[in-house]
This record gives structure tokens, sequence and C-alpha cells, in this order.
């Protein structure tokens, strides 16, 4: 391995780049006089240590976020130009046109997250992953979801949800980037823009076969389960939602709204949406991508 | 200097860029030798702190960034408490259910950053909602409408400023159940209407705002004067 020549060759990308390892080019240029002071073997970690000095957030950590953001709103997207173009959800009995048009509008909206990932990736001199073939019935479990109204709604508010808590769980791994946390964190609420609307949505059709009240919010499930959806086979992803635990705090023993009273178990679960780690993220993801 | 004003805030809201001309013209006018002073002073007598630079400290750091969202959910959850108490003329029954959930939300935010913060909480902040006609439905949703999506760009553009990883989650465990609240309060205001040009861009990313453009939206509901100036930025 030629580590000048490595040097050399980032230096006709980033020509700085002598100068992020090290304000005085000199020292980093006489590669012997390093290297004279780290053993061999350990001068690719070493190497390794000065880059991420060097760059801190490397872009490729950034661009592993927006791939994986990227995964999510090709499975969004695409789930909304296949059954928006079924007329069935939109017109007569089943929906209306207010419902069409909102429909049309998410889908409006994912796409352009699309467009907007794909381009960001690519001006981040990474390579934008490609759209996986997606089976929306989820091997079965939803065969009439672009026959049954029902069953749309259902499966595009547990994506939304899921969208909140994919895009919340990555945060952190953003964490001071002005530029691309503040576009994360923009999307991120527009997906829950849009969860409340689908809510909304599935509160007002009569018959989404929803017992209960469903709320803009995450609230709790009924007998106080995690999931509030409705949808059994989307437990995995609500797992979570019913924490109460807050920065170490238990929101059910601070005050309530009314004098004398704490806040309920419900009230503290609807006020504070929980994360989801990119790993519990893909494996749910997975469940609607073809291998 | 009441036509200034209003002018003012109309093009804030077209042109994001103008507010901070305006501000440093501002600045200048108010530190700019003995011709410009008496303006200055009309100036002074019209906008209070302009600048956030004094009144009640947020703090620094992710403290005062914690504080900033204090004292927004502070606003909120007061404002909330009001129409709790005098909800507007024949209010449906959901209507009510989700008033009184979303105040019950605010007040929890509210609580969980006071008992959070401890010590470093800011004071509970005076407000005034002389504005609002909280027996008017249009009033009082177009004011929960400017509430909630205003606090979503708040967290919005606050969040790069949050140095600590728990700190930027729970910001963000909070920010989406505002932007569920503006959501639905522009859905009850005209149905749709959850997303719009106004709050998104192009990209269909919402927008956010720094600290300093917040609290001079804020301002007209808070009487307490708030020191943003040692905010991270």
């Amino acid at each position: 391995m030629d580590f000048l020549k490595i040097l050399k060759d980032i230096e006709t990308i980033d020509p700085e780049i002598t100068d992020r390892l090290n304000p005085r080019r000199a020292a980093i240029k006489n590669i012997t006089s390093f290297g004279s002071k780290v053993a061999l073997s350990a001068l690719p970690f070493a190497l390794g240590t000065l880059f991420n000095k060097a760059y801190g957030q490397t872009s490729n950590s950034v661009n592993d976020v927006l791939n994986f953001a990227l995964t999510l709103e090709y499975l969004e997207s695409e789930f909304y130009i296949k059954g928006n173009s079924s007329l069935a959800f939109t017109t007569g009995t089943a929906g209306n046109s207010a419902a069409a048009a909102a429909l049309k509008q998410i889908q409006a909206d994912e796409s352009a997250h699309v467009t907007f990932l794909v381009n960001t990736i690519k001006a981040n001199n990474g390579t934008p992953v490609t759209k996986p073939n997606f089976d929306f019935t989820a091997n079965g479990t939803f065969n009439d979801v672009f026959e049954n109204y029902a069953t749309y709604l259902a499966v595009a508010q547990v994506f939304e949800d899921t969208g909140v808590r994919a895009y919340k769980g990555q945060a952190p791994n953003l964490l001071g980037n002005k530029v691309y946390l503040t576009a994360a964190l923009g999307i991120h609420a527009v997906e829950a823009r849009h969860a409340s609307h689908i809510r909304q949505m599935r509160r007002a059709f009569a018959a989404s076969g929803v017992t209960g009240v469903i709320t803009p919010w995450i609230s709790l499930g009924a007998n106080g389960q995690a999931n509030d959806s409705g949808v059994p086979a989307a437990d995995d992803n609500f797992k979570g939602e019913d924490n109460v635990m807050q920065g170490g705090l238990d929101v059910t023993t601070l005050n309530g709204a009314t004098t004398g009273t704490k806040t309920s178990k419900k009230i503290a679960v609807e006020s504070f949406d929980e994360p989801l780690s990119k790993e519990a993220v893909s494996a749910i993801a997975g469940m609607f991508i073809k291998p | 200097m009441k036509n200034f004003e209003k002018d003012d805030q109309e093009l804030q809201v077209e042109n994001e860029t103008f507010f901070s001309k305006s501000m440093q013209r501002r600045n200048f006018l108010q530190y700019a030798g003995a011709s410009a002073a008496g303006i200055a002073l009309v100036a002074a007598g019209c906008k209070k702190d302009d600048n956030f630079n004094r009144g009640i400290d947020l703090g620094t750091g992710d403290i005062g960034i914690l504080n900033y969202a204090y004292a927004l959910e502070q606003l909120e959850a007061a404002f909330y408490t009001q129409v709790a108490l005098t909800p507007y003329a024949s209010i449906s029954s959901t209507e009510s259910a989700y008033m009184t959930a979303i105040r019950d939300h605010e007040v929890a935010h509210r609580e969980f950053f006071k008992a959070a913060l401890g010590n470093s909480a800011i004071p509970g902040l005076e407000v005034d909602f002389s504005s609002i006609n909280f027996a008017s439905r249009d009033s009082v949703l177009a004011s929960a409408k400017a509430f909630e999506d205003l606090g979503v760009t708040a967290y919005n553009g606050a969040g790069y400023l949050i140095k600590s990883a728990d700190y930027l989650t729970l910001a963000g465990k909070i920010v989406s159940v505002e932007a569920r609240h503006a959501a639905l309060i522009r859905d009850l205001i005209t149905p749709g209407t959850f997303v719009g040009p106004d709050v998104v861009d192009a990209n269909a990313v919402n927008n956010s705002r720094t600290p300093i453009e917040v609290l001079t939206m804020a301002k007209k509901y808070i009487v307490t004067e708030i020191n943003a100036s040692n905010l991270p930025s």
C-alpha cells in the first residue's frame, strides 16, 4: 500500500486534505518521519484515525443514513403510486375526492423525498441505492392491500408511523450536522404530518374495521398495548411506543393539566413518539421487499 | 411605526432573508450616532427587545436549547389551557376532545422540561393572549396553527445546535408530536391542508427557523423578556 499515493489521490478530490490532517503540510507530506514513529503494521489504523479526525462525520456515514432513508422513501412512494392508480380507492363509495386529493398529495411528497435524497447523495459523492422490488402484500399478510380501502389505509398508517420512527432513530447519526440533520428533521416532520392525516382518514372511514377511535397521534392500544393501529401484524412497528420513561424521568409522575392530577399513562405515551433502530426498521421494511 | 412593523412582519413571511437584513438595519440605527438616535428611541418604544439580549437568560449549550424549548412549550401549554377553560362557541365534542388532548400533551412537555432542567430551568413566563379571541373558533384555530407550525420549525432549526445525542432524540420525540398536532389543526381549519407550501419547501422538507426568528414571531404572546444571546449558533 502506497500511502503517499493515497494521499495524493485524495488531494485531487480534496485539495485541503493535508491541511485537514495536519496544518503543518510538511509534517504530513513527510510520511517517512510519520512512519518512523508508528509501527508499520499499525499504519492503516493510524491513517484511518487521521481521516476520522479530519472529517469527523464521514461522508460515508451520512450517505449510509441517506440511503437508508431513500429505501424507505422508495417504499412509500411506490406504495402510493400503485395504490392511487387504482380508481376503486378514490371514487365511489370507498373513498371520496378529499381522500383522493390527500393521498395524491402524500404521493407527491414521498416522490419529492426520493428525488431530493437521490440528488443529495450524489452531491455528497455517494451512490444512491437502487429501488428494490416491493411486495406490498408482505408475503400474503395484506393480500387485499390494493383492493380494500381499509387495508390500504391501514398499511399507509403503518408506513407513515414507522417512517417517523426511522428518521428519529437516525438523528443521532447526524448529530451537529446543520445541512443533513436539518433536512432529515424536515422530512421527519412531514412524515408525521402524513401520519396524522392518514390516522384522521382511518378515523373518518366508517368501514375501517378498527375497534375504538384512531387518534392523529400514537396512543395506547387496546388493553394498554403499544400498538394502537388495530393491525396486529404491525406489532413490531409500534414496539416500545408505550414507553413512559423520558430522559430518565417517568412522565407519569409529572403534574397533569388539571390541578392535583398526575400525567396519565395514555397522555405520557401520546406526548412522546419513540425512535426505532435501523435494524428494527430494516427487518420490518424487509417484509415488503422481494428477495 | 406601526405600519413599518406590519410591513416587516409580512415581508418576513415572504422572505426569510429580509428579516436578518432588517435586524441589522435596526442594530445600526440603534447605535449609529445622534441623528439616528431619535428614530432608534421610537423603534425601541414600538418593539421591546428586538435582539433578545436582555431579560431571562436561556443559558448556554444544550441547557440553553432545552430552556428555549421549555419556553415554547410553556407558551403552547398556556394557550391550550385557556382554550380548554373557555372553549369557543359551539365547539363539537370531537374538537373539544382534540383540544383537551393537545393541552395535556403540551402540559406534559412543559412539565417534562421543567423537571429535566431542574435548577437550570427558566422561571414561568408571563403570556399575553390579548390578540386572540377565545370565543371564536377561527381565532383559536388560527392561533393554534401558528403555534404548532412555529413549534415544528423551532425544533427543526435548533436540532443541529444540540450536542447530546440523547437530548437530540428527546427533541425528536416531541417535534413529531407537534407536527401531528399541526397537521390536525390545519385539517380542522381546511380539510386536506395537513401539509402545504407555506410549511414545506419544494423538496417536501418541512421548514426550519433559527431561535431568534422563532422568538421574534412568538414575542407578541410573551410578556417576559427573554435573553437568547448565549444560545449556541
